[in-house]
């Protein structure tokens, strides 16, 4: 019966976040942002990288607090104050990784932690009939006595949900819940997550796919740097109006800028020809010149990562070719292309880049100390004068050399991570983010460099998420979509509005 | 002052200050030395004397956890040496080919370890585990290569480098003082050590840097190994017999706890070898100080026990912020 009432009040709001604030030391994640789902609704929350999504979603089942703001569900304002209390008041998520346990049986992970007792013995016979039970609510039929670990990924992603509703779940949060299906698997999900909305759920859907968001979502809100930059219903936009949404205005005024465009006669640094990695990137050719920035742009998932992961070596390609100054390269080891003159700055500095127990100095000579040798230390007054000309020219700001570069700021990381690959005087450099969660000053001086660099003859390779920045110091741009290269913009060429119509492609 | 409390150094020797003071009070003979026959002897000599085999060992653990690793089968590598030498000193063979060959067999350990962790990728603590559980079995068969019926020896040799004196100093310090010094340029000297903590500290970003992450982890079980063996030589002369049930049991867990004691985290990325010896002296000074004080002997391992941890207490922030708060409250 509920279900019909509901269907009728589709535009009630289930849940409803307004004026949400939430600051970390140095980062202000969420400002302000106002969300809005109706209960039968499927809300899309969207976003590149650092946007805010995850905070949000945080925040709405109560893994963090907000500073300040209010959260109402159906209405009336209340406090979340842990997942517990969260699902005790029916906003429940599921996880991009599904957090259940593959070596235990369907049954004990769909009660798992609320076993049907009987003389405090667990009652399986009452956990199979309640497992079946959850599972007939999403029309899912499985010997729920097989381990989950057995099955596909798409249906252990089904029990995750199953096993997320409970009767009284009025809000369902689903993050990147379709990254690991194929096409059949997530036309299933799909189906289902109609016939939930039509129960009268709210459901909110994190994703990077926006092809999926256009069949499925009913509204779509976007966040950009914290704040939620437009909600829209799907029906009234298109992808062009998500992604302008998504990348946000110019910087204002577009200086007029010089482009290092090449005549054909130059020859590249670096040639890579049919280049690519089966179900990580289609095969592409790409060719780097000396002093000029090649941006990687793409929304998140496109592959910008992996091709400059592929270029480097990092990622070992399974078909094509890699020539540096005219010679064979096998482009599959970091040491070899090191070697060589190409250096990487990934884009995850904590996971790839830093070592946090050591200290700026070793941070910094350790990538031309390993082209040296472990038997060829440079000298203790070596180290440190490059450590300490680093230091200043990239004006890191660290009380002396040796402190711990797990210590100091994102941003003064990154620059040690540049510093590392500048001390050995790379002639190609590929640099994945390069900005990424830095403070501005920063941002503005590591812009500033790249343009110098390529100034003084480097190749650079630069993938980013975000566009100002690329139309700021790309003399070409190489868009991907979908995990290929679909479109190279030129010179004057480079603007926002013509990385974006290439990324919507002909949508 | 504040330079000298932050310096890590200080919660260990602290700790073993602390034990001597009390060992004073107890029995104000305890550092005593007297000169006997051309020797030293006294307690402070003997701790040690004692604490070499454990030391040499915990250098090479150092090195091992520093990768992010963990090496159990250092006791067992020790028992197969001691197997070895016995056997080879039955068969004959010159006494210096013997110790080399000791050595070598512990590098051959190392080989195999690193074979496990760094090639195979398997879990360094399962892939150690597995020769520390089949090791004492190896060294038992390797006794029965001579009949096993009388693995005791007599080397002036390797009797010498365990027990013998160079003037008043034994032999063993010595040792424990070249290996410790051939580590440290080892690991400071070339980038070795450095490349060590990178790999330890985040293998990922290693491999990102160049650094054979493979070929370091393999380096590390080879020191290991070598440490183990040469412990195994001072060991075996001492008690000059070959007995591969019970020679070194439980070293790798005093190894392991010297270099924590000396501020190694678990979890890798840094490799502190003078703090390593230190911890073990810390080690040994407690057992020495344990055994002398008159304490019924039953009490040994849990006295033992209680300061380590007390002494991992004081060096964990967490906890000595914890006890500062409450101090600091029971002040107001």
């Amino acid at each position: 019966m509920w279900a019909a009432v509901l269907r009728g009040l589709t535009l009630v709001s289930r849940i409803q976040l307004k004026a949400i604030s939430k600051s970390f030391p140095g980062v202000r994640a969420l400002d302000e942002v106002d969300f809005d789902a109706a209960a039968g609704e499927i809300h899309a929350l969207l976003g590149e990288n650092g946007a805010g999504k995850s905070t949000l979603i945080k925040i709405m089942t109560g893994a963090l607090q907000s500073n300040s703001g209010e959260i109402y569900l159906d209405g009336k304002p209340v406090t979340i104050t842990s997942p517990a209390d969260a699902r005790r008041q029916g906003v429940n998520a599921v996880y991009q990784e599904v957090n259940l346990v593959p070596t235990m049986s369907v049954v004990a992970n769909l009660t798992l932690g609320k076993q049907p007792r009987r003389f405090g013995f667990v009652d399986w016979s009452a956990a199979k009939e309640f497992a079946r039970n959850r599972l007939k609510r999403l029309s899912l039929d499985i010997n729920v006595d097989r381990m989950l670990g057995s099955y596909p990924i798409a249906i252990q992603q089904l029990v995750a949900i199953a096993r997320a509703l409970d009767d009284d779940t009025r809000v369902l949060v689903l993050d990147e819940p379709t990254a690991s299906l194929d096409t059949a698997e997530t036309k299933m999900l799909f189906s289902i997550l109609r016939e939930l909305k039509a129960q009268g759920l709210a459901i909110i859907f994190i994703t990077h796919f926006l092809d999926q968001v256009f069949e499925i979502s009913d509204c779509i809100t976007v966040l950009r740097n914290g704040k939620a930059v437009g909600t829209v219903r799907t029906s009234k936009t298109d992808l062009h109006g998500v992604i302008t949404l998504m990348i946000g205005r110019d910087l204002g005024q577009t200086k007029k800028r010089k482009y290092n465009t090449h005549s054909n006669k130059d020859v590249p640094m670096l040639i890579a020809k049919g280049l690519g990695r089966r179900r990580t990137i289609a095969p592409f050719d790409l060719e780097l010149r000396k002093a000029e920035v090649l941006g990687l742009s793409g929304l998140l998932g496109s592959g910008r990562t992996e091709t400059a992961k592929l270029v480097f070596g990092a990622i070992k390609h399974d078909s094509g070719t890699l020539m540096y100054n005219g010679q064979q390269m096998s482009g599959n080891s970091p040491r070899q292309s090191l070697r060589l003159g190409i250096a990487f700055c990934p884009e995850e500095r904590k996971a790839e880049g830093i070592f946090a127990e050591l200290s700026v100095r070793e941070n910094i000579i350790i990538g031309l100390q390993m082209k040296r040798g472990w038997l060829n230390l440079l000298s203790q007054s070596e180290q440190e004068r490059l450590s300490n000309e680093m230091v200043k020219a990239l004006s890191i700001a660290t009380p002396d050399i040796e402190k711990p570069i797990g210590q100091l700021s994102g941003g003064n990381q990154q620059k040690v991570v540049l510093a590392r690959s500048l001390v050995s005087k790379p002639s190609v450099m590929i640099l994945d983010e390069p900005t990424r969660g830095i403070d501005v000053g920063a941002h503005a001086e590591i812009i500033n460099l790249i343009r110098k660099l390529c100034e003084d003859g480097m190749a650079l390779l630069v993938a980013s998420s975000e566009i100002p920045e690329l139309v700021e110091f790309s003399d070409r741009v190489m868009v991907l979509r979908d995990r290929k290269i679909v479109g190279e913009l030129v010179g004057s060429q480079i603007t926002r509005e013509k990385i974006v119509q290439t990324i919507a492609g002909g949508n | 002052m504040r330079a000298i409390f932050s310096h890590r150094a200080i919660w260990p020797v602290l700790a073993l200050a602390l034990i001597l003071i009390v060992d004073g009070i107890i029995a104000p003979s305890f550092f005593a030395i007297r000169i006997v026959e051309g020797r030293a002897f006294g307690n402070l000599i003997d701790i040690l004397y004692r604490a070499v085999p454990t030391g040499i060992v915990a250098l090479g653990m150092a090195v091992v956890i520093g990768t992010k690793g963990i090496d159990l089968s250092v006791g067992a590598i020790i028992s197969i040496c001691g197997a070895v030498i016995a056997w080879r000193i039955h068969a004959g063979d010159p006494h210096v080919v013997i110790l080399l060959l000791a050595l070598a067999t512990g590098l051959l350990c190392g080989l195999w370890n690193g074979f496990l962790v760094a090639i195979l990728d398997i879990q360094p603590i399962i892939a150690t585990l597995i020769l520390m559980v089949s090791g004492r079995g190896i060294g038992l068969m390797i006794n029965l290569l001579y009949g096993g019926t009388d693995p005791s020896f007599e080397s002036a040799l390797l009797q010498g480098l365990s027990v013998g004196h160079i003037w008043l100093v034994p032999t063993r310090l010595v040792l424990a003082a070249g290996i410790f010094l051939g580590l440290w340029l080892l690991m400071r000297k070339t980038a070795l050590g450095m490349f060590t903590e990178a790999v330890g500290g985040n293998a990922a970003a290693a491999d990102l840097a160049g650094i054979n992450s493979r070929l370091i982890k393999y380096s590390a079980y080879l020191i290991s190994g070598f440490c183990a063996a040469a412990a195994g030589v001072i060991l075996t002369a001492d008690t000059h017999t070959s007995d591969p049930v019970s020679v070194g049991m439980y070293i790798e867990l005093d190894a392991i706890l010297a270099v924590v004691i000396g501020g190694g985290s678990l979890s890798g990325g840094r490799i502190y070898l003078g703090m390593t010896l230190l911890g073990t002296l810390v080690i040994q000074t407690l057992t020495t100080s344990i055994l002398t004080s008159g304490l019924p002997p039953e009490y040994n391992l849990v006295v033992k026990a209680f300061v380590v941890l007390v002494v991992l207490l004081l060096q964990s922030n967490n906890a000595r912020g914890l006890l500062f708060a409450v101090v600091g409250e029971r002040k107001k």
